[in-house]
């Protein structure tokens, strides 16, 4: 059993379970994944598998360590590794082994990981979902901050105040989804929900931690 | 534009056979009903007043006058629970929603048969 796989979010839609209840789904195009290194507890300090994700890429695109490390395993074409750390039960792997999405099957829950669509500057109704004032009737409130604190004291914004800011384009761990559907034969894997990032955006699948 | 993958994806999901029809076109809906542990069909006879969206959560709203008060139901297109839908006949109209019949009844409600 492997730890989890790497791939590439491809879109949602919705399916229908044989009670009649529609589900939302999102696609997943999963592996095949190339295991690329396994750190061992004597080497590295720590029990792990590196994946790298099979996929079309430029050689000029990676570079020449880079290259070098895939070359170790016998490993070609594939510019986003991740690595999985192993638990009791897992299995071993060694350098060059395939992990293919038939590892996981319907009813498994899965977190998936992936980096949130960035939203750039935004203000706190968009960002930490303020309520906002009355657009009309006379209000001069609409989407400002409002108080952020006492006066002379404490004289200081508390830590941790929710302000206007960068938002998404971080790094996000959805928990807990249900695989609803494994293509083996095109690499989908297909989950229930929403997963981060936009159509095309690289994700981590991992089997769920809790 | 879609994915390949989630083109085959749908088209793998979705109901095989979906008769042709448009807007202004009466339908029989034939819906499963569950009850108990027995099943049985339920047919929604109606004029299409719209059909909306497009991959699996197509739908289309169906409207009929039942004892003289309008009835409309909507049905996701490729949901379960409908076994087949009949085309019963055909209608000509010159737009893709037909929201204005809610305010019409009787002949004025009418429409002509498409050629």
């Amino acid at each position: 059993m492997s730890p989890g796989i790497l791939g590439k979010k491809i879109g949602m839609t919705q399916v229908f379970r044989a009670d009649g209840q529609a589900v939302p789904v999102t696609l997943l195009k999963a592996g095949p994944c190339l295991v690329v290194q396994r750190k061992t507890p004597t080497i590295d300090g720590y029990d792990a598998v590196q994946l790298g994700l099979v996929e079309f890429v430029k050689p000029a695109r990676i570079n020449k360590p880079a290259t070098g490390h895939l070359k170790k395993a016998g490993v070609e074409g594939a510019k986003f590794l991740r690595e999985f750390s192993l638990r009791p039960g897992d299995d071993d792997f060694k350098p060059g082994d395939k992990v293919l999405v038939d590892q996981f099957k319907p009813k498994d829950k899965v977190d998936v990981i992936g980096v949130s669509k960035g939203r750039g500057f935004a203000g706190l109704v968009k960002r930490h979902h303020f309520r906002g004032g009355a657009a009309s009737h006379g209000s001069m409130f609409h989407r400002a901050p409002g108080s952020i604190g006492a006066s002379s004291f404490p004289s200081r914004v508390l830590p941790g105040m929710r302000m206007a800011g960068h938002m998404g384009n971080a790094r996000v761990t959805v928990r807990n989804l249900e695989v609803i559907e494994v293509d083996a034969e095109d690499n989908v894997l297909v989950v229930k929900g929403a997963v981060p990032g936009p159509n095309g955006g690289y994700v981590v699948v991992r089997r769920a931690k809790r | 534009m879609s994915h390949p993958l989630l083109t085959k994806f749908i088209q793998k999901n979705r109901r095989a056979e979906v008769p042709e029809f448009r807007p202004g076109d009466t339908v029989r809906v034939h819906v499963k009903i569950r009850e108990g542990d027995k099943e049985r069909l339920q047919a929604f006879e109606g004029t299409v007043i719209a059909r909306k969206n497009t991959g699996m959560g197509e739908s289309i709203t169906v409207r009929k006058v039942s004892f003289g008060q309008g009835v409309e139901r909507i049905f996701p297109l490729h949901a379960r629970v409908i076994d087949h839908i009949d085309v019963v006949r055909t209608g000509r109209v010159r737009r893709a929603k037909l929201y204005y019949l809610r305010d019409l009844k009787g002949k004025a409600a009418r429409l002509r048969e498409r050629e």
